[in-house]
Parts: C-alpha cells; sequence; structure tokens
C-alpha cells in the first residue's frame, strides 16, 4: 500500500516496455509495462483486479487509470492509457522505456473475486474499456480450477483498434472462448460485424450460476447491461465500472462523486443493482 | 474546565503573553475580515458580528504545497506542516469551530490526510461567543448555537468592560494559564448566560432539516433546480466561503526544474470541475451543480458521515451576488412533491 502517513506521495516507477495497442493517433491506446525505482515498494505493495492508479509526471500532473495487469503477473505493473487529448495521457505518450513516471496505488475498489469463485464469468467489452477487464480475464485464467467457464467478448470500431490483440489466440489455445467484434464490415474478417450488444445475444450466454462484467463507452455498457437483462441476468449478477473526473483519488477533494458514493473510493467497480439506484451513475 | 476572565482594556497583554504560540485573529485585508497571524496585539479587536473568510483556510489555505521536485530526478519533498509549531486562533465564531468538527471526518475518513491534520493538532481553538447574530445566521437549526462549545478549546464572552473565558479542554486550559489570566466570578458567569439567551432570542431564520437528506435523492429530476440555478453566475462564493466546503484541485506547478505539486480550493460550481478529458461533462450545466451542492451538504454528506455538512452561519446567503437563499432552497426541497428516482 502506499505512504500510510501521506496518501499523496507517488512512487517513482520505470518503463520497462512501451506499445502502442493501436494506431498511433488520435486516441490511441499505448501500454506501459512498469516497474518500481524502489525495489522495496514490491513488498507492500497488493493490488486486485479493478484497482487503480494514480499515474502521472513530475511537472505535469496525474490522471487515475485502471491498472491492466492482473496480480497474477508478477513483477510488474501494466497500464493502457489512450490520448485522449488531455495534458497528462499526451505527455505520458510522449514517454518511451527508461523514462520515470508516478503512480501513486493501489486506488479504489476492486472485482469480489473471491465471491465469483466456482461461477462462470463472461467479459463483455468495448475499446479500451477491455483495460480494466484485462486483469479479471488473467485472474480467471491464472486461477482457473477456482471458477467455472471464462467467455471473453470484446468488441471495437475496426480490427485495429482492438487491444490485447496477441492475447486472443493465447485465451482460445487455452479453451476460453474469445468473441470479438467489429463495427464495420472488413474484408478476411472471420468473426462477427455488429455491435457488442448485439455479439452478446448472438453469443448469449447463460445467466446460470455466471457473473457478467462489462466496460466500455457509456452507451456500450447502456446496451449490454438491457441485453443482459433480457438473457435473463440479474442486476446483482452484473459488474461494470465507472469513471469520473479525480484528482486526489482518496475521497477528500470532491469530484468524482455519484450521489453519496465516490468512484474513486467506494468504486470503480459497482454492481448493477447498486448503479440502479443512483441516477447520477449514468448522467 | 475553569473560569478566567480579563479586563477589555488589557487584551494586548493577554495576547502577547502567548510566547510558545502563534497567534491568529481577525484582520481586515482590504476590505475583507479574515483570520491573520497577530503581529502587534494592540490591533486585535474583538468587534466583528463575523468574518468574510472562514477560518477553514488556517487548516486547509487556499494553496499549499504537498511535495517538491526537481524535474528529471526521483526525490520528492513532502511539505507537510509541523504539529508541535503550535497556534491559537483567538476569536473563531462557534460556528466555524463546529464546520471543523464535520470536516474532521471526511480527513480523517480511511486515508488520514497528514496535512490537514497536523495543523488541526497544532491549533487551539479560542471561540468567543455571538452577541449580535447577523440577519442570515441561523446555527442554532444546526447543532450549533451563539455560545455552542462543540469543538472549541475555550469560548470568551464579552461581558460588558470584561471577557469572561470559560476553557473546555486540556489545550484551552493550559493556553489560559499561559495567558496569566485571572479568576472569573459570579457575575461573570450569569452575564454570560444572560447573553446566551439574548443572543439566541435574536436569532430569526431557522431551518428543520428532519427528512431532507433522505428526500434530496428523489428530487434528482425535479424541476426546482431549473429554477433555484437559473439567476446563479457559477462564481462559486457560496462555496469558497463555506467553512464546510472542503474540495480542492491538484496541480503541478514549475519553475525552470523546479516544481511542486499543489492543492487548491476548487468549487462544484464550475463546470470544469467534473469536466473529463473526453469532453463529457455528467454536470453540464447550473441546474445539476446547484443540486449537487446542496445534495452533498444535505443528503450525500450526512449519509456516510452522520452529520449534515452545513453549520448556518449564513455566508452562502450573504455573498451570493444574486440573492441565492439556501434556506429558501431547503424549504422547497420539504414542500417539493416526492418523484420517483429517475434509473436507466
Amino acid at each position: 500500500m502506499m505512504d500510510e502517513s501521506n496518501p499523496y506521495l507517488p512512487y517513482i516507477a520505470r518503463i520497462e516496455d512501451a506499445w502502442y495497442e493501436t494506431p498511433v493517433g488520435d486516441r490511441a491506446v499505448k501500454t506501459f509495462k512498469v516497474n518500481f525505482v524502489d525495489d522495496k515498494v514490491w513488498d507492500t505493495w497488493s493490488h486486485r483486479p479493478g484497482n487503480c492508479a494514480m499515474v502521472g509526471r513530475l511537472g505535469i500532473g496525474e490522471s487515475m487509470f485502471c491498472i491492466s495487469s492482473s496480480p497474477t503477473e508478477k513483477g510488474y505493473l501494466r497500464f493502457s492509457i489512450m490520448n485522449s487529448g488531455g495534458k497528462v495521457t499526451n505527455a505520458l505518450h510522449e514517454l518511451e522505456a527508461g523514462d520515470t513516471i508516478t503512480v501513486r496505488g493501489p486506488l479504489g475498489n476492486s472485482f469480489p473475486m473471491e465471491e465469483w469463485e466456482g461461477k462462470n464469468i463472461v467479459s463483455i467489452g468495448g475499446g479500451i474499456g477491455q483495460a480494466p477487464l484485462r486483469p479479471v480475464i488473467n485472474y480467471v485464467r491464472a486461477n482457473k480450477a477456482k471458477y467455472g467457464d471464462l467467455k471473453v467478448l470484446y468488441g471495437a470500431r475496426t480490427s485495429d483498434l482492438h487491444c490485447f490483440k496477441g492475447e486472443f489466440d493465447e485465451y482460445r489455445e487455452e479453451g476460453t472462448a474469445c468473441h470479438l467484434a467489429i463495427d464495420v464490415e472488413e474484408k478476411d474478417w472471420p468473426h462477427f460485424v455488429g455491435f457488442v450488444p448485439d455479439l452478446l445475444m448472438e453469443v448469449a450466454p447463460k445467466p446460470e450460476n455466471t457473473i457478467a462484467v462489462t466496460c466500455g463507452p457509456p452507451i456500450l455498457i447502456k446496451f449490454v447491461t438491457q441485453n443482459l437483462e433480457k438473457l435473463g441476468f440479474k442486476a446483482e449478477q452484473i459488474y461494470t465500472t465507472l469513471e469520473e473526473r479525480m484528482k486526489c483519488g482518496i475521497g477528500k477533494c470532491g469530484r468524482c462523486n455519484v450521489g453519496s458514493l465516490y468512484v474513486c473510493k467506494d468504486g470503480p467497480v459497482f454492481d448493477y443493482a447498486t448503479l440502479k439506484t443512483i441516477p447520477e451513475a449514468f448522467a | 474546565m475553569g473560569d478566567f476572565k480579563f479586563a477589555k482594556d488589557k487584551m494586548a497583554e493577554v495576547i502577547g503573553a502567548l510566547k510558545d504560540y502563534q497567534v491568529l485573529a481577525p484582520k481586515a485585508v482590504g476590505d475583507v475580515l479574515r483570520f491573520q497571524p497577530v503581529e502587534d496585539p494592540a490591533q486585535v479587536s474583538l468587534d466583528y458580528p463575523n468574518t468574510n473568510v472562514p477560518p477553514k483556510e488556517l487548516m486547509f489555505p487556499e494553496t499549499e504545497t504537498l511535495f517538491k521536485y526537481r524535474v528529471g530526478q526521483t526525490d520528492i519533498e513532502p511539505e507537510v506542516p509541523d504539529a508541535s509549531a503550535r497556534r491559537l486562533i483567538f476569536g473563531i465564531r462557534p460556528c466555524d469551530a463546529l464546520a471543523y468538527t464535520i470536516v474532521d471526518k471526511l480527513y480523517a475518513w480511511d486515508f488520514p490526510d497528514p496535512y490537514y491534520q497536523k495543523r488541526r493538532e497544532a491549533t487551539v481553538l479560542f471561540g468567543f461567543a455571538c452577541s449580535e447574530p447577523a440577519a442570515n445566521c441561523f446555527c442554532p437549526s444546526m447543532g450549533g448555537g451563539p455560545a455552542s462549545e462543540k469543538g472549541l478549546d475555550a469560548l470568551m464572552f464579552d461581558v460588558g468592560d470584561t471577557i469572561y473565558v470559560k476553557t473546555l479542554t486540556d489545550k484551552g486550559e493550559e493556553a489560559a494559564k499561559a495567558m496569566g489570566l485571572e479568576a472569573a466570578g459570579e457575575a461573570q458567569m450569569k452575564a454570560a448566560d444572560a447573553q446566551e439567551k439574548e443572543a439566541l432570542a435574536k436569532i430569526k431564520r431557522t431551518l428543520d432539516h428532519s427528512g431532507i437528506p433522505e428526500k434530496l435523492p428523489s428530487l434528482y429530476d425535479h424541476t426546482m433546480w431549473e429554477r433555484f440555478s437559473d439567476r446563479c453566475l457559477s462564481c462559486g462564493i457560496c462555496t469558497f466561503l463555506c467553512p464546510t466546503c472542503h474540495c480542492f484541485d491538484i496541480q503541478d506547478e514549475m519553475e525552470g526544474f523546479d516544481g511542486r505539486r499543489a492543492r487548491m480550493w476548487d468549487t462544484c460550481m464550475f463546470s470544469e470541475y467534473t469536466l473529463h478529458t473526453s469532453g463529457h461533462n455528467p454536470r453540464p450545466t447550473r441546474k445539476e451543480r446547484t443540486r449537487n451542492r446542496i445534495s452533498h451538504k444535505y443528503s450525500y454528506f450526512p449519509e456516510k458521515f452522520d452529520v449534515i455538512a452545513c453549520v448556518g452561519c449564513g455566508r452562502c446567503i450573504n455573498y451570493c451576488p444574486v440573492n441565492i437563499d439556501l434556506l429558501d432552497i431547503l424549504e422547497d426541497v420539504k414542500k417539493a412533491e416526492v418523484k420517483e428516482a429517475k434509473t436507466a
């Protein structure tokens, strides 16, 4: 955990590797594999799927990102960051292997992985929304005996906008169903063409003893949850993550609240039953 | 604890005797009355209804450095305040002391905030009971009062030529001893009691807030928010001058290669406050922002911390340039017809 006497102090981490998940340009996604400069940080560091961290550059600032690696991937953290044109994401995208960043975390709550043991897991993602789902997928893959069937459903506008492309074959080799979608027909595309909520209806996972985890643009979350309910999933079986503008990440600075909940501390992971009671969650 | 007094014309001596404390007292800075370090004890006056700027700035400055660094290097130097450097706030009004007890809960929640907490620990609160409450004061409705002792280490009463000092904690007692105060008598205590009753009777505005915290979430889609925010200028003064408003921004600032990460007051009344990088804004208009300000104080905060984040100081009413009145809003909240909360 962070320095308990001062939760505003970040760790310094060095980028060991950095690569683009999607074509370079506007809204590109770049993944940073980082390691703490002070090796002792690992003695107390412990994160869970769903946890976030404030990632930044000294002199620029910090923003909240999900940790896109699972705790079962040891010795490094991964952050997959879209350059959305802001000061921090722009500055982070300039960085390469060898450069340093600040990391303050782990922050927020996490997916209740223990509670889900014995259940089937369906991951339904869109675009950069796959980043918080990847640690869930990898956690379940690393603890296969504890979980039932794992299905990965993932879509993006075009095939080159899929993140973590190199891992899809690994999923399949292990027997994990990996259903991909693109919005518009492409030459030689062997998978689904259409939006993720439609892909979900095509795959039609059964709700019995199953947890559905979804993340993506708000419009995707909206229609995926609707379709999950059509398939018979109860709100308690559906989990998603929220995002809001954040500054402190520790429930003090005020801005990330949806109703009485702070997304930085009470979230980012919420079940749909909880979100249904908070109108601002969908604002 | 003890009962002490000092003659009003000896106030400079009494304050001057506090050698081991940095004393802060109300001082006009331009047209603005706010707590400032006392340079000349003879200049301290206890003649004011309340400061324009609440003393929250003494625990939570408008801007403060969290840590310093040099770009290209990996050393980070925290700038945490020194808890051993004692301070005494001379003349804090009971409402503002009560506000500290509310904000304390937030800064102690889960991740304790050392910057706020160290200053709080180091500070002695010498309160000053109100004899002339202002037109928009409603502290008795919020669990306070013109002579409320909550959060204070000592409470002073202006009883004619004498200031009666009632110490309430060990910290207050220790400071009173350092001031060299003499023991008070029955006369001062009686005068203080009478003054409290008179002051209470002068407070005309009231709020029965029962039911408001539970009701507010159901008014999410109510048209009242448009009505109240129509004339709002989004100036943020209601929050900047609120003793319980605690929202802040964090920014990096550079001078050459030397940088600092600092935090500064922010306000939920600004559109940028919640603006996402993507351009999406969950609270795009004054309607949503007004709703959030009221709901946060009167529903979300009490849901988390069991206390409404308002002490009835009246500043948001007094200083709103377009006369938006918190109590009018809350009366409408009570009258409003409950609609089902909208879900997605």
